[in-house]
Formats: structure tokens, sequence, C-alpha cells
């Protein structure tokens, strides 16, 4: 048994694998692309580190909410509500106008890119999950 | 260090890099435990945000896993191998890049500087010493294995690959930079997914190497890591690596088979499960007769920690499943267990094996009543604090209701009991650790008196 040969086509597999990826196995269906302001909105999200306490597809902190549908199951004046007084849980990070909007304009398109958790769906006899608008 | 006695002089890195890890540990813990009553009681320390608890804890508890794990390469390729160093002034290097590094990310931290990405709270410039330090002991690893003349043992390969993947997931961790990724949410969740992939199996990679290290010294079995069964799983926990971590994002609109490959990808692991139950008996007989009581004990709690966490893993790898536990506390018990449970204990099992070999004449072969007490009070606080993380899960993911704060309400009484095993796990830790930096200052000021020649 050759363990260098093993290694060698285990690493030939994952090559293009990541390649694939990186393009096509993410080329999801957007429908709209990202605004200059969403983008600024997804700065401001890291700057203030949001991710410590939410989640984005579960990916993130459990203090708060998940934040991928936000904007489709609450509406978007009611996170900016959220952002412009904090609670007694979520400190108010004082954004300005600006600001607020960016982060709004970004919770929108992130709510545009699928469904989480997930509501519309079936489960196969071994045990995948389709969601509908797969 | 003074000492012209090479020999002596080499192998201290090693232990100042288990120092320095097991600093990392006591600290990270402690942030870890005033995050989670912060958790609970948001009034709790209000200047010391939970925004910047959580990335101090994180940051240092995954420090203290590489660092204790490059520590007893450094220490085991040059004393226990016998294999001269490519570079000791680069390990030098090595060590003090991380440490100046690793003071400007708590700097940031306090100061509320984020680059606000999971797990790499910190800004992106800070990567970039990070990587140089590993470019550093990556060329050192590889050109001192290298010497070898004998077939590499199977920790070489897990080691090697460990820095090799550390790479891979540091590279993608930092994709986002560039907008092709970051402005596609579906492309920029999965490849942050598919780092974290490499990240834990790079650590892992690092971690299960020592295990095998030290389990085959005291044993006293060379066997155990270069039998065909060792490779075999080696090649099977890599496999993984590369292809299970799909696992994580069942719901994000990836490529569906992707999706279902790594599904299929993470059932082989119940191989994994029933190799491990079919070796019960026998480790347990082959291990316990040994000077090495300490290490002993940690590795033998690491084992039944691989087995209880393997059995949640495979369970919330079915997508079915996953669609309840994802994004709950079960991912917390998960990731708690195998890093405290499996991780940290193997860690420990190394650096008393290290003070062991180091130190013949201060530490006995069994457990000193410290080292017993803290073991215990450490392994039962985990096993409250993991059974509360899973119940809190469940309590999430079958929750009904409305609204996210109803849901935090009825899962509380979990969160505390979570809360208070947090502080008794972290005291029962620190109850370890305390001995076992004791004991290691004690060596690193023998040798930089240049004494330990002398009196040993
Ligand atoms: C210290 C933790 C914390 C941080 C940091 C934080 N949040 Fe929150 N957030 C919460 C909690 C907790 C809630 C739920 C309301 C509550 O329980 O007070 C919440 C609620 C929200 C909501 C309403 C969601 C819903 O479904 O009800 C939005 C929107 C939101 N946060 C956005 C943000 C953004 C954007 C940031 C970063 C600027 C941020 N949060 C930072 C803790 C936090």
């Amino acid at each position: 048994m050759n363990r260098r040969a093993i290694f060698m086509t285990l690493c030939a597999a994952f090559i293009p694998y990541s390649v694939y990826v990186y393009t096509q196995g993410t080329e999801a269906s957007h429908i709209r692309a990202m605004s200059e302001e969403a983008r600024y909105g997804q700065q401001l999200f890291q700057e203030f580190n949001c991710i410590a306490c939410h989640q984005f597809y579960g990916l993130g902190g459990y203090m708060g909410p998940d934040l991928t549908n936000v904007v489709s199951s609450r509406g978007s004046a009611y996170a900016r509500a959220f952002l412009m007084s904090g609670t007694q849980r979520m400190p108010n990070f004082n954004l300005n106008e600006s600001e607020l909007d960016a982060m709004v304009a970004y919770l929108e398109f992130v709510d545009t890119t699928g469904r989480y958790p997930a509501d519309d769906y079936q489960i196969n006899w071994y045990g995948t999950v389709v969601q509908s608008d797969e | 260090m003074t000492s012209d006695d090479d020999g002596d002089d080499r192998d201290m890195i090693g232990l100042q890099f288990l120092r320095l890890g097991m600093l990392a540990l006591a600290a990270g813990m402690f942030f870890g435990v005033i995050g989670g009553f912060q958790f609970l009681f948001p009034e709790f320390l209000r200047e010391l945000l939970f925004t910047k608890t959580r990335p101090l804890h994180v940051s240092l508890v995954i420090s203290w896993i590489f660092l204790a794990s490059i520590g007893g390469i450094y220490y085991y390729l040059v004393t226990q191998c016998k294999l001269k160093l490519f570079s000791p002034r680069a390990a030098n290097w090595h060590f003090w890049i991380f440490v100046v590094t690793g003071l400007a990310i708590l700097a940031c931290y306090f100061a509320g500087r984020f680059g606000g990405r999971e797990y790499f709270e910190y800004p992106a410039v800070l990567s970039i010493p990070i990587f140089l330090s590993w470019i550093i002991f990556g060329v050192n690893y590889f050109k001192t294995v290298f010497k070898s003349t004998e077939p590499w043992p199977v920790y070489y390969w897990m080691w090697g690959t460990g820095i090799i993947f550390f790479f891979i997931t540091f590279s993608e961790a930092y994709l986002w930079l560039i907008p092709y990724f970051r402005e596609s949410m579906v492309r920029e969740i999965t490849v942050q997914w598919k780092s974290y992939g490499a990240l834990t199996g790079s650590w892992n990679m690092l971690v299960y190497g020592t295990a095998i290290f030290v389990a085959s010294r005291i044993s006293e079995n060379p066997q155990l890591a270069r039998s065909r069964m060792a490779y075999g799983l080696y090649f099977l926990g890599l496999f993984n690596l590369m292809f299970g971590w799909a696992h994580h994002i069942y719901l994000v609109p990836s490529a569906p088979w992707l999706r279902s490959l790594a599904y299929a990808v993470s059932m082989t692991e119940l191989l994994v499960l029933g190799k491990i139950l079919w070796d019960w008996r026998a480790s347990l007989a082959s291990y316990q007769i040994h000077k090495h009581g300490n290490a002993y004990r940690f590795l033998f709690a690491a084992d039944i920690w691989i087995f209880i966490n393997l059995v949640v893993a495979l369970i919330i790898s079915v997508p079915a499943l996953n669609l309840y536990t994802h994004g709950t506390h079960i991912t917390v018990a998960h990731a708690m267990g195998s890093t405290i449970g499996i991780n940290t204990m193997i860690l420990l099992a190394s650096v008393f094996f290290v003070i062991r070999e180091e130190l013949p004449a201060e530490v006995h072969s069994g457990c000193s009543k410290q080292v017993t007490f803290g073991y215990r009070m450490a392994n039962v606080s985990l096993a409250v604090f993991f059974v509360s993380l899973i119940l809190a899960g469940l309590g999430k993911g079958f929750y009904g209701g409305g609204s996210f704060q109803e849901m935090m309400l009825s899962i509380r009484p979990f969160l505390l009991v979570f809360a208070v095993s947090g502080v008794t796990l972290m005291l029962g830790i620190w109850i370890v650790l305390f001995s076992a930096l004791r004991l290691i200052n004690l060596r690193l000021s023998l040798a930089s008196r240049g004494a330990f020649a002398a009196e040993y």
C-alpha cells in the first residue's frame, strides 16, 4: 500500500472539488445583486461584531435570533427599530441615519438569498431535506 | 537561555509553547465563564460587552489547542523521536511572533476593534503575522521530519496534514476579502464553512497525532502508530475533513450534491465508532500498568468523550435531524464536548507526559491528589455542562411558540445549569493547570539557570 499515493489522490480530488465549490457549486439563484449600500452594511455588521450574538444560516453566536429572514418575517421597519434603540440585551450602537439604512439594506439583501430555518420542505426516506425552492 | 548544552537548550521551546498554551486556556475559560453569565444576565459586567468576551474566549481557547499541540510537536520531535530540529532559531521566532500577535489581538478585542468574522473576530491584518509564523513552523517541521530515514509513523503524517490544512483554512477564511466571494451570500457562507471544516480538521490532526504519539509511548507499543488500522483511520479522517464539512450547510442553497456527499461522508465515521467499541477493552488493559498515571488518565477521559461526541455528531449529521439541531446549543454541546472533552484532555495528557519525562524525580507515576481532584471535578462538570447544552438545544430546536424571547425564557433553567457548571469546570481545569504550570516552570527555571544537567 502506497501511502503517498493515497494522500496525493485525495489531494487531487480536493482541488477540483474546491474550485467547484468556489464557482458553480455556489452559483445560487440570487434575486438581486448586492448594492453598494448593502455592501456598506455588511462592513458595519463586521465592525460591530454582530455575529457574536446573531447568526446567518445558523452560523454565529446564540444570544440573539438568527437574522437570515428577519426582513421577510418581521419587516424592515421592525429591524430598523431594533437597531435604533437596542434592547435590554442588545446594545444600542448609536448608528446614524446612513448607517441604519445600510444595515437594513444588508439584512434585506441577505433575506433574498434563501430560507433559514426551512419552512417549506420535504424529507426523503434516507434522511435528506429538500426545500421547495431548490 | 544560557545553557550551552545543546540538548538542554533544544527542548525548551516546546515547553515554552506548552506554558503559553496553558496560560491561554486558563484565561480563555475565564472569559467563557463571564460570557456564560452575560448570556443570562445582560447587566453582568456590561462594560465588557459580550461582543468582546465571546471572541476573547474563543480566540484564547483555540490558541491553547494550537499552542499545546505545537509545543508537544517541537518537544517530541527532538527529545523523543531523536530528530535534530532544522532550525531552533526559527522555532524561537515562531514563538515570539505568536506572543506579540496574540497580545495585539487581545488588545483589539478590549478596544472593541473587530474583524467580525466567526472564529476570526480580530481585524484581518493581524492574520498576516499568524500566517507568517505558520510558514516558519511548516518549513521547520517538514525540513526536520524529512531527515527521518525510516517510514513515517502515522503521527508524522497527521502533524504534517494539520499544518497544511491550517494554510487552507486560513486562505479560505480570508477569501471574503475578494468581492466575488463576499457579494454572494451563498458562496460566502459556504466557503466559510468549508474553511471551518479545514480549521477543526487541522487542529484535530495535530491533536489526534499527539494522542497516538502519547498512547504509543505509554503503552510502549510503537505498532499503535504504524499499523494498517492506524493509517486507515488517518485517511478516513482526512477524507472526512476534506468532504464532510458541508453537513454544516444543509439549508444553504448550494449545489445539492455537495450536501448529499457530506452526509454520506459523515456517516463513514460510523466505522470509527465501531472500531472504538471493538478496541475498548484492549486499550484499557494495555496502558493501565504503566508509569504515566496522569497522562493515561487524561487519555482515558478523552476516549470516553470521543465515544459520546461521535454519537452526537452522527445523529446531527443526518439532514432530517440537523433541521432541528442546527443553530442550536446542540452544536455548542458538540463543539464543547470535542474541544474540552477530547482535545483538551488529550493535550493535558501530553503535558503530563512531557512533565513526567522531564522531571522524573519530581513527579510520581501515580497521580497527585490535586490533579486527581481537578480531573474529577472537570470531567463531572463537563458532563453536566454538556447535558444542559443538549437540553437547551432541544428546547430551542423544538420550540413551537412565537417569539425568540419566550423561547429563551423556556430554556433559561438549562442555561443556568450550563453557566454554573461552567464555573466548576473552569475551577477543575485551573487546579490541573496550576499543578502542571508549577512543574513546567520548575523545569524551565532549571534550564535557564543551566542547573539541570548538574542536578540530574
Ligand atoms: C450582545 C448581543 C447582541 C449584539 C452584539 C447584537 N444584537 Fe441584535 N439582538 C440581540 C438580542 C438578544 C435580540 C433579541 C431581542 C432581545 O431579546 O432583546 C436582538 C435582536 C435583533 C434584531 C431583531 C431580530 C428579531 O427577529 O426579533 C435585529 C434586526 C438585530 N438584533 C440586529 C443586530 C445587528 C445588525 C447587530 C450589529 C450591529 C446586532 N443586532 C448586535 C443581541 C445582540
